[in-house]
């Protein structure tokens, strides 16, 4: 008998747009994933659209973004707005990137959870995630 | 209070079913994660999808991972779409044993599939099961199924040597193959090629791929009155199962795969064995359920755990044998009178 366990989270992780770089999110997926989440990766050049419409097929607790092009201003809100759009306010918007101090501040006032720049340590963005989503649940199941 | 809750879960169950039959993407996710978690609801949800199942043409994709399964999957769909198919996909990898952790990683190949909104595509974590699947990916199709999808391409683990429980609740079992698979006898060994009804060969423009068409179409032959056929092998229904050559990459092949696929649910039409096939599938499904409920039953009723705990005492210390409190443990559970 397999003994009852909580169900792990599931976070989708993608890279929007045209920046290639998948180095760091596929880092962040494998530490996700021996933290004991579920992940999945999108891949490259996804549009807001697209991230959207996975998250929703998903039902994933939490989106996660990286973004390190510099178009972090539209693409996180334009996540977020999508998905409040389709009833799926209580779906957690985070990711890392080059994103400046100001411009954090700003996405967090439109609803961006915590964003995460170079240099932060594996275990601070697995604390992080797994606090905002048991906090989630915890609002989700008080309903 | 507990009453209260349990009508609250129906009630939402039932909310899921009706907004599934309008064609609503985002309460088939919820109601998949809600089959997957097994929440309370999830009985009455399946119940309510029930009776709008049974339209969807089942496929069932299996064989080594690195085989090209997704990308295989990806052009097929786009295919299909072409072909006027609406189409869901499920496809499985493995979690974690220690962490229960899992890298889904399967919408990176099918960029070209989940770029049409039309397309239902979903990831699911194998959570511990065996054969490929994870527990509950028949219950999703199920979903899929209420959702309008005429087609579902299910997509297996891929380790290769333990995928028969797919064939036994799918409508056709494709197994693809590569070049680099492995001579003829490891094919055997494996026991994929008997669950076969349409056999790929992908990455068919790859060096030794000749080599390795004509090995499988030597595990192909039969004998048939007295002398060799090529190729000719047959299911125990009758059906020949014939051999697609694929480069899932560029697409060649893809057509004459969705042909092949199309002309199989024809003759399963034809011949009648779409019945048995549904026969063998209901009875697959009773047998998962039932089973899975004794066990529950089984371990739920108090006590049991203690005396397992007991019994395991036991043994490590040499006062008992395992058959021995086997016997045990089964004769206090039928005098408890409780369900088994």
């Amino acid at each position: 008998m397999v003994e009852a366990m909580a169900r792990p989270y599931k976070v989708l992780l993608a890279k929007p747009g045209l920046d290639g770089h998948d180095r760091g999110i596929k880092v962040v997926a494998r530490a996700l994933r021996d933290a004991g989440f579920e992940v999945i990766y999108t891949g490259l050049h996804q549009t807001p659209e697209m991230i959207v419409e996975a998250a929703l097929q998903e039902d994933v607790d939490c989106v996660a973004l990286s973004i390190l092009s510099g178009a972090h201003m539209t693409i996180f809100p334009r996540v977020r707005a999508l998905l409040d759009g389709q009833g799926a306010k209580d779906v957690v918007v985070t990711g890392g990137g080059i994103i400046p101090e100001e411009d954090m501040e700003a996405l967090y006032a439109q609803g961006i959870s915590r964003l995460f720049g170079p240099g932060t340590s594996l275990d601070d963005i697995v604390r992080y995630m797994t606090e905002a989503l048991e906090a989630r649940r915890e609002e989700r199941e008080s309903e | 209070m507990r009453q209260a809750g349990l009508d609250a879960h129906e009630q939402r169950a039932h909310e899921l079913v009706e907004r599934i039959l309008t064609g609503d993407r985002v309460a088939a996710g919820r109601a998949i994660s809600l089959l997957e978690n097994g929440g309370p609801g999830a009985p009455c949800l399946l119940s309510g999808l029930y009776p709008h199942t049974g339209h969807a043409y089942r496929l069932g994709f299996t064989g080594p991972p690195g085989a090209g399964k997704s990308t295989l999957l990806d052009r097929l769909t786009v295919e299909l779409r072409k072909r006027g198919k609406s189409v869901g996909i499920l496809s499985v990898d493995p979690s974690s044993p220690f962490t229960h952790g899992a890298l889904l990683g399967d919408r990176v190949r099918m960029s070209g599939a989940t770029a049409d909104p039309s397309v239902f595509m979903r990831s699911m974590a194998s959570r511990g099961a065996l054969g490929g699947l994870a527990r509950t990916t028949f219950e999703a199709a199920d979903v899929l199924d209420a959702l309008g999808r005429d087609v579902i391409l299910i997509e297996t683990v891929g380790v290769g040597q333990s995928e028969l429980d797919v064939s036994s609740a799918v409508d056709v079992t494709v197994v693809v193959l590569t070049p680099e698979a492995g001579g003829g006898v490891q094919m055997i060994k494996a026991g994929l090629m008997e669950i076969a009804d349409i056999l790929v060969l992908n990455k068919a423009d790859r060096e030794h791929a000749d080599a390795m068409e004509a090995e499988l179409l030597d595990y192909l032959d039969i004998v048939e009155n007295g002398r060799l056929m090529r190729g000719r092998v047959s299911t125990a229904e009758g059906w020949e199962v014939p051999l697609v050559r694929t480069v899932a990459l560029d697409g060649t092949g893809i057509s004459e795969l969705a042909d092949a696929l199309e002309k199989y649910r024809a003759w399963l039409e034809e011949s009648g064995v779409w019945e048995q096939r549904r026969q063998r599938q209901a009875r697959a499904k009773l047998r998962e359920m039932i089973a899975a409920r004794v066990e529950r039953a089984l371990w739920e009723a108090p006590g049991r755990r203690e005396l397992l705990d007991a019994l395991a005492d036991q043994m490590a210390a040499g006062r008992t044998e395992p058959v021995r409190a086997v016997e045990e443990f089964l004769g206090k559970v039928r005098s408890s009178g409780l369900l088994i």
